[in-house]
């Protein structure tokens, strides 16, 4: 009885992921460059600077014939999929489980909602488990917090939720969360990643429901040099000295 | 969702300071009844200690559930320790950089004590 519940255990404790100092990137999946993560800390909704919120988004899925488990083995598999055109997933190679990074491209809103500034970056499977998965932000990402993914049963129906408790990571990005349109592109994102579920899973007009709340509308001051770690400058730093690196390597290369 | 299996019971230890022990599990079913622990716990109190010797499982919502607490604890300028955590939980709160904010104890007393600090 004591070894079943020792395994019971174990098997509660592998949904975690193992405690590490810093990310290392390892094997990148195909089309990633795994930018702004190797050697980073995680970063939760704690260490960041702007206000903290939680916000979640829930679709029905009645009549989907299949069990939370199943469902949720398609949206973990399918995940990249489901994502806006403007953002690009790179799931790990052997899929999401606890630990693995999820690579990330994204282009964030400058004027009027266009989408203007990349930024690459990715996130850290935090846990999973049959029936959901939390990724959890590493320093520069332009959010610090936690997302969770889940699908469960309510009232016989199933739910797809996402909920997400963060904070914009330095006063930059704060900045683009109030003023320039980052808070609603957020917003967007994941209802389309949740309409998209739907649709995957043959559900058809069910609306997205959000529902918001300011957990905490401080700006966390000792948190503003974050900044220096900022994905988004580093990104687009990167980009411009595109050039350079041709230089070098050219100069390499004629050398030998 | 599964039904709610998490009991609490709130403590008064004296000096303005509360413990609330915590049995079962802590996620999103939880909620409810770990929220309500809490309001409990932090009326009048300066420091709120949560005993997680009872804890059998917690997961990521879990996390989040503490999140919200502690800014309330802050918000309320009370501060909120713990004590009781296995080892497998201590490491979740240093990944996840909980113990950055919640002060991890080996036990009650020594969690009254730093409670009592300042």
């Amino acid at each position: 009885m004591s070894d079943t519940n020792d395994e019971k255990q174990k098997q509660r404790e592998g949904r975690w992921a193992p405690s590490v100092e810093h990310l290392n990137v390892g094997e990148l999946p195909r089309g990633a460059r795994g930018l702004n993560v190797q050697g980073r800390h995680v970063s939760g909704a704690l260490q960041g600077f702007g206000q903290m919120w939680q916000k979640t988004y829930r679709v029905r899925l009645p009549a989907v014939g299949m069990s939370a488990v199943e469902a949720m083995q398609i949206w973990k598999a399918e995940f990249p999929n489901f994502q806006p055109p403007a953002t690009r997933f790179y799931p790990p190679m052997s899929g999401i489980e606890p630990g693995q990074i999820i690579f990330i491209n994204l282009m964030l809103p400058v004027f009027f909602g266009l989408n203007m500034i990349p930024v690459e970056s990715g996130v850290m499977v935090l846990y999973a488990d049959d029936e959901s998965f939390s990724v959890m932000t590493p320093e520069g990402f332009p959010v610090s917090g936690w997302n969770t993914f889940s699908i469960f049963e309510e009232d016989g129906c199933l739910v797809a939720q996402v909920q997400s408790m963060d904070r914009a990571a330095d006063p930059i990005y704060e900045l683009g969360t109030l003023l320039m349109g980052g808070a609603r592109r957020q917003e967007e994102n994941w209802t389309h990643v949740l309409t998209k579920l739907a649709e995957r899973l043959n559900v058809t007009g069910q609306t997205v429901e959000m529902k918001k709340e300011c957990v905490d509308p401080r700006w966390q001051w000792r948190h503003a040099m974050n900044v220096w770690q900022n994905a988004s400058v580093r990104t687009v730093l990167y980009i411009m000295a595109a050039p350079l690196r041709w230089a070098r390597n050219a100069t390499r290369r004629s050398k030998a | 969702m599964t039904q709610a299996k998490l009991k609490t019971a709130v403590r008064n230890i004296g000096d303005d300071v509360t413990v609330i022990d915590i049995q079962g599990d802590i996620n999103a079913t939880t909620d409810g009844v770990l929220t309500e622990a809490f309001a409990q716990a932090s009326n009048g109190a300066r420091a709120i200690i949560m005993n997680f010797s009872g804890l059998k499982y917690m997961n990521s919502s879990g996390i989040g559930l503490l999140v919200t607490l502690l800014i309330r604890a802050n918000r309320q300028k009370q501060k909120l320790l713990s004590y009781g955590l296995s080892d497998h939980y201590k490491q979740i709160f240093e990944l996840t950089r909980l113990n950055e904010a919640i002060g991890i104890y080996n036990g009650e007393s020594e969690a009254a004590a730093a409670a009592a600090s300042k």
